[in-house]
């Protein structure tokens, strides 16, 4: 085992600052605004999707109400952009009512665990989702909210494709740092074994609910930052933003890519956001198509691709191993 | 004085329809232990089978109860050949139910496009009512007798006979059940196909009042969850109590606070689940 870890660490970090090399080259051989922007919201809906993670694969608590949060943060800044705040001001108030609903929905939600939280937190995200389409008076309704301009920070301006790629890249490996320092400090490893064993963990002296309710807090901070970025991004927001499809559509990464795992919500990000995009480009069935991978991925692979393709390429590899001349096979292998 | 007695009749009658949609919700969610989220397209489909059925000329209730078998055999298929395989994990199960809701609404925009159809009532029940100065639509107040009728068949079935005694025992301890000799995987796919007819008989039932368009399925669904988490999974007497408190909430909120119609649709909810959270998600707890 160990032979095997030294070997793989430095695999693992020339992986990485390939990764880092190609993201940070991204508008450079992309070009094409379009095409970045749609990098960028890659990048943003990593980060949602990580924050979703949080709860679905480290907390073992499947939420379907993750898109109002999301909504709640876009709202809010918007809200608030509209009525003459400063950029400054509205982020901070879009994370803090963000933070506050998050609160609320875990205070709600945690009453129950499994199907239990699922239901909770869908009628939830469908209460957001009514405010957001019916109180027109508020939100405008199905028109939405469009603001003018994006910020500045430190005399940047945001405004090209580019330079907004840049700052979501920053935000995203943000976000991945904090994900794999909280993966691993005490609380991640404490927020599995309430996943796990609960009432092991109730006996050892850890208290469950909290634990939970941090963690949603946690997965919630991540949701409003992503949410503010999609603001940014698209400097539009509506109602269809809260909706139980975007809500799935969130969840579809993370379970796509691979559930308590860094780099699976990532991929599943890729993935379905260039599916969504090629999609729409040739046919408008787009929720045909993500029914249909939903079902296929929970029927026919329900690891994940990121945990499912780490499986097969070590059963290849193994194999390949074991039918390489001048070897000789172990015993029991086929020929 | 006037408005609120037809807002009165409104509700009672919306909310007999939310019965017939969350009498099998119910009962799925007893037996299998899983919110079917694709209840509300079986709603939705089973109206479009129904109006379609309807345009080609048929008799109303013959369109009803055609619909209410098709949808029969759709959901049973649904529970056999895909629900089946995942046996036992519920989470996979109810996630399976939500991408085919997605499918089928999106088929269903597909064929029957975007514009709403909106059936006539049969025309035996086209007329009003007039009583005491009054004047009442006949169809919702049959829509009512319907609704009551069909909770006195289900109740009959579920308390007088061995069939259902078979339904209780799984809803109250399916291992047990399996233990003495019931066939609960074949209870799964009778109790699916009955929720889906169910679902479908009220789809067509309900077309003239409320339309059929595309999202209506997501208008309905949830509701059903309100219902069922308010009334208790797989009573139904809690979905009948559930039914037209949330028919007149529904309403009442339309007429009164049009932009919070929703928010207060769900308060009742929110307020079950802080007070008595522990009767809501059946026997076995969360």
């Amino acid at each position: 085992m160990k032979v095997q870890l030294t070997r793989r660490v430095p695999a693992r970090h020339a992986a990485f600052g390939f990764a880092l090399f190609g993201l940070t080259t991204v508008p450079l051989w992309v070009g094409n605004s379009y095409y970045i922007d749609v990098a960028s919201q890659i990048l943003l809906f990593a980060v949602f999707a990580l924050a979703l993670n949080v709860l679905v694969g480290y907390g073992g608590l499947v939420s379907l109400g993750h898109a109002g949060l999301f909504a709640v943060s876009g709202y809010t800044a918007g809200l608030m952009l509209q009525a003459g705040f400063g950029h400054a001001a509205a982020g901070v108030g879009a994370v803090s009512i963000t933070l506050l609903t998050s609160a609320a929905f875990a205070v709600l939600a945690l009453r129950a665990t499994g199907i239990g939280f699922l239901m909770i937190t869908l009628a939830l995200g469908q209460i957001l989702w009514g405010i957001a389409y019916r109180w027109a008076d508020l939100t405008n309704g199905d028109n939405g909210i469009s603001i003018s301009t994006r910020p500045a920070p430190f005399g940047i301006s945001l405004a090209g494709a580019p330079s907004f790629y840049y700052a979501t890249l920053v935000v995203f490996l943000l976000a991945l740092a904090t994900m794999a320092a909280f993966v691993r400090s005490p609380f991640g490893a404490s927020l599995c074994g309430t996943r796990d064993q609960a009432r092991r963990m109730t006996a050892l002296g850890y208290n469950v609910w909290l634990i939970r309710f941090l963690a949603f807090l946690f997965s919630g901070l991540w949701c409003s930052i992503a949410g503010l970025l999609y603001l940014y991004n698209k400097q539009f927001i509506s109602p269809q933003v809260s909706a139980l499809q975007a809500s799935a559509e969130v969840l579809l990464m993370v379970i796509s890519g691979g559930t308590a795992t860094l780099l699976g919500p990532i991929a599943g990000a890729a993935i379905v956001v260039v599916m969504k995009y090629v999609v729409s480009a040739y046919v408008v069935r787009w929720n045909l198509v993500l029914g249909v991978i939903f079902v296929a991925i929970i029927s026919f692979m329900p690891e994940g691709l990121v945990p499912g393709s780490v499986r097969i390429w070590g059963f290849t590899r193994r194999r390949w191993r074991a039918i390489r001349p001048g070897r000789k096979p172990p015993p029991g292998a086929p020929p | 004085m006037t408005l609120w007695l037809t807002l009165a009749v409104n509700s009672i009658a919306f909310g007999g329809l939310l019965f017939l949609l969350s009498a099998g919700f119910s009962l799925i969610f007893g037996l299998m232990r899983i919110p079917n989220l694709m209840h509300g397209s079986f709603f939705m489909l089973g109206a479009y089978f129904g109006v379609t059925l309807l345009a080609v000329g048929a008799n109303f209730w013959v369109a009803a109860l055609a619909s209410a078998l098709a949808m029969a055999i759709i959901g049973s298929g649904v529970e056999r050949l895909l629900l089946r395989r995942l046996a036992g994990q519920e989470l996979a199960q109810v996630l399976l139910t939500l991408g085919l809701s997605f499918i089928v609404s999106d088929l269903c925009l597909m064929i029957w496009t975007g514009d709403p159809w909106q059936p006539l009532a049969p025309a035996e029940l086209r007329g009003i009512v007039r009583a005491g100065g009054m004047i009442f639509p006949l169809y919702r107040l049959a829509v009512v007798v319907i609704a009551v009728a069909v909770a006195v068949v289900l109740w009959l079935m579920i308390d007088w006979t061995r069939l259902g005694a078979m339904i209780r025992a799984g809803v109250d301890d399916a291992p047990i059940a399996r233990v003495v000799g019931i066939r609960v995987s074949r209870l799964f796919t009778l109790i699916f196909a009955l929720g889906a007819a169910l679902a479908a008989f009220a789809g067509v039932v309900g077309s003239p009042i409320l339309s059929v368009y595309p999202g209506l399925d997501a208008d309905m669904l949830p509701l059903a969850l309100i219902v069922v988490i308010l009334g208790g999974s797989g009573s139904l007497l809690g979905a009948l109590v559930g039914s037209f408190l949330i028919g007149f909430l529904y309403n009442f909120g339309q007429a009164r606070f049009p932009d919070l119609a929703y928010v207060i649709l769900f308060l009742p909810m929110l307020l079950i689940l802080v007070l008595r959270p522990q009767g809501l998600f059946g026997k076995g707890g969360a």
